[in-house]
């Protein structure tokens, strides 16, 4: 009787389930400590006062209605993207090609705008170009989901590729498209005419997209919460097996899933070239494929949640570039904190999901005995 | 027109970063790690020696070449291996999402690489945004004496510096490893399935932090030797570009076999390149199909490995999944 057992200091349970203000708790914990970190390493890094440039990120974002509106079209389309990846990750389907699929809406709506202008009226090229990306970005969803459902091909790297595929024909098209020749660029298409352009909501530039964005999060709220669809893709994300049991068609539900998303990345694509940006850069979409798998994968795929979480990576980005501005910092500063933000929320997630129990002193048990 | 003595060198030695960073990527895989923070990690390699090679450049002393070289490459490896470390403490002590922590890897690398290029290039108040570090590239190309003497084989064979073959040894050491050690097998065993490998009494923890941290330290020596070597120690901002997807494209590509990559990286290297020699004329266009083909070659192979379903061409099977013991 007298053996004794080597136990751990450390042992680690799942947790079952854990009241939502707890949860939330440790999530703004995590947040807190990040700030807390990030000021300490700029005060080390820069010897600026870490509260002087927490002040100028806020001011970067909501100082002026212009920047606000600048944030709240970035924050539009981080939000699109998530949205429109939060699906397939339900389905623990991981599609790290939302940026891909973003360019070849891109690349297809500036086709049509740019090819078409003199051959149809105005409304007609808005209507073609828009059904043109919409069928660009599901298309570039759906090759990789087919390749997954019948061959089961790896889709997490079957996505990645399929982004710098995009990017290459971009860049192809234009140099082909180019204007004024020799420029490597693409000026505003249609600067004069505003032929294909969107019509500004309010008179503002931005208001049609971050309006389009909160249409589509509550779609897919509801979606995902409500429809058969979603409770079906759920089903086929905790277990392949089990769906097949209860009679679903795992393939079919891969593909459909796929291509909602593809359609939703694409009508982003088509509101930046529309809407917006009305050019194409190989840079249009500014690593938001990646920025929205982050987005989603913070909220726990609820899309209510990620106006949350997307709200804090763009007000990192826009407050990193107002510091650097006003410091005379390198714009990648901004990179950093984000990184180092995402860091801790990332490792908070943990002690949401486990519980650490310490080891008991022997002596205690002994006196409670 | 086509000169292959002209051609091969250029692509060997454009490949060797994404070997480097390939063969870093593949033992993360092989331990069940789909680390897409390996482009941070790259850039995190190439600041940390360039920051290294700077102190040391401007630290006033005489210049020895020795120490020119070997002080970046121990702050190379640093930088890479603290990312290493964040990687491994967030994914196998914490169990994050893979995916996610690569990303936000990525995210950091890139910023903290650009943040220090641009703080450096400040510093030295250069009126072209680079940082150029002559003597310590000198050190670092310093080729076989006897390559200039022995005709266009000799330049085909031992024209490079010596970081191109430490590379190649090291891919065809992490192969051997892999393959033939049962070191090697038991990591593989942690990838492919950790309880088992667990059952069998592996200490899994154990295995993948070692694996995460010296592929890091490999990957980050791809950033370095593009920055001292490649590029001529020279560091702008945001030169590296994509090479480290297209490392992690090439560990697809080469199939998880590190002794494969060396050729693959070689090819890849070739066809990033391939349009210099292409003759389209003043057709730029065509230049950036050329740069798509590595990813295309990646896709098709990925769909291949996947369609023919031969059980060694496989991703490891626990591929981006965390372990919990008690999870069932």
């Amino acid at each position: 009787m007298d053996k004794k057992v080597k136990e751990p200091l450390i042992h680690i349970t799942k947790r079952k389930m854990i009241p939502k203000k707890q949860e939330w708790a440790i999530r703004l914990g995590g947040i807190l400590a990040a700030l807390i970190f990030c000021a300490i390493i700029t005060s080390v890094a820069t010897h600026l006062n870490p509260f002087a440039v927490y002040a100028k990120m806020f001011e970067g974002s909501f100082g002026t209605e212009r920047k606000l509106w600048a944030l709240l079209k970035e924050l539009g389309t981080l939000l699109l993207i998530s949205v429109a990846l939060a699906p397939a990750f339900k389905m623990k389907f991981w599609n790290l090609g939302g940026g891909g699929q973003v360019m070849a809406g891109v690349l297809a709506a500036t086709a049509v705008m740019i090819t078409m202008t003199d051959k149809l009226p105005n409304g007609a090229i808005i209507l073609l170009s828009c059904l043109a990306a919409l069928a660009a970005g599901a298309l570039w969803a759906f090759i990789p989901a087919f390749c997954r459902a019948k061959w089961n091909t790896n889709e997490t790297l079957f996505t990645l590729m399929m982004n710098y595929v995009a990017t290459q024909i971009v860049a192809y098209y234009i140099i082909i498209w180019e204007h004024p020749k020799g420029s490597g660029k693409i000026g505003v298409i249609n600067q004069t005419t505003h032929i294909g352009w969107l019509p500004q909501l309010g008179g503002n530039p931005y208001m049609l997209i971050v309006l389009v964005s909160i249409v589509v999060t509550i779609f897919m709220y509801i979606y995902l919460k409500y429809s058969k669809h979603g409770y079906e893709l759920a089903v086929v994300g905790e277990s392949e097996n089990t769906a097949r049991y209860v009679g679903i068609n795992v393939g079919k539900v891969i593909i459909r899933t796929l291509i909602l998303c593809g359609l939703i990345c694409g009508l982003t694509g088509w509101l930046l070239v529309a809407g917006t940006d009305h050019t194409m850069t190989t840079t249009l979409e500014g690593g938001k494929g990646f920025l929205g798998v982050m987005v989603a994968w913070l909220a726990h795929f609820n899309p209510i949640g990620m106006i949350l979480s997307g709200f804090l990576l763009c007000f990192m980005a826009k407050g990193g570039s107002e510091i650097s501005m006003a410091f005379g910092l390198n714009r990648s500063y901004g990179d950093i904190l984000t990184g180092i933000i995402l860091f801790f929320v990332i490792g908070s997630e943990f002690f949401i999901n486990y519980q650490i129990h310490f080891r008991k002193s022997h002596r205690k048990e002994a006196a409670d005995v | 027109m086509f000169s292959l003595v002209s051609f091969l060198p250029r692509a060997i030695v454009q490949g060797i970063p994404l070997l480097l960073g390939c063969v870093g990527e593949t033992l993360n895989e092989k331990s069940g790690s789909l680390n897409l923070g390996i482009p941070g990690v790259m850039y995190v390699g190439g600041i940390c020696g360039v920051i290294g090679a700077f102190m040391y450049e401007n630290s006033g002393g005489p210049f020895n070449p020795v120490l020119g070289v070997i002080i970046p490459i121990i702050t190379c490896m640093l930088g890479a291996l603290i990312m290493g470390l964040i990687f491994c403490f967030l994914t196998v002590t914490l169990r994050a999402n893979q995916n996610v922590t690569g990303l936000a890897m990525t995210t950091f690398g890139v910023g903290f690489g650009n943040f220090f290029g641009g703080s450096i290039i400040k510093l030295t108040g250069a009126e072209v945004p680079s940082i150029t570090l002559t003597a310590t590239s000198k050190a670092f190309k310093t080729a076989l004496p006897f390559a200039g003497k022995a005709g266009a084989i000799g330049h085909l064979l031992f024209s490079y510096s010596f970081m191109t073959y430490v590379a190649i040894v090291i891919a065809v050491l992490t192969s051997y490893v892999l393959n033939k050690t049962r070191m090697g097998l038991e990591l593989r065993a942690v990838g492919e399935n950790p309880a088992t490998a667990d059952a069998a009494g592996i200490n899994i923890t154990r295995y993948k932090y070692f694996s995460i941290c010296i592929g890091c330290m490999i990957a980050g020596l791809g950033g370095l030797f593009y920055v001292l070597d490649y590029a001529n120690g020279v560091w702008s901002n945001d030169a590296f570009g994509d090479r480290g997807w297209l490392a992690i494209a090439l560990v697809i590509f080469s199939i998880w076999r590190p002794n494969w990559a060396i050729w693959e990286s070689i090819l890849f290297g070739g066809l990033y390149i391939l349009y210099l020699y292409i003759p389209t004329g003043s057709n730029f266009a065509m230049k950036e199909i050329y740069k798509m083909l590595p990813y295309l070659v990646t896709i098709i192979m990925l769909i291949a490995i996947s369609l023919r379903n031969k059980h060694e061409n496989q991703p490891p099977e626990a591929l981006g999944l965390p372990y919990f013991r008690e999870d069932r």
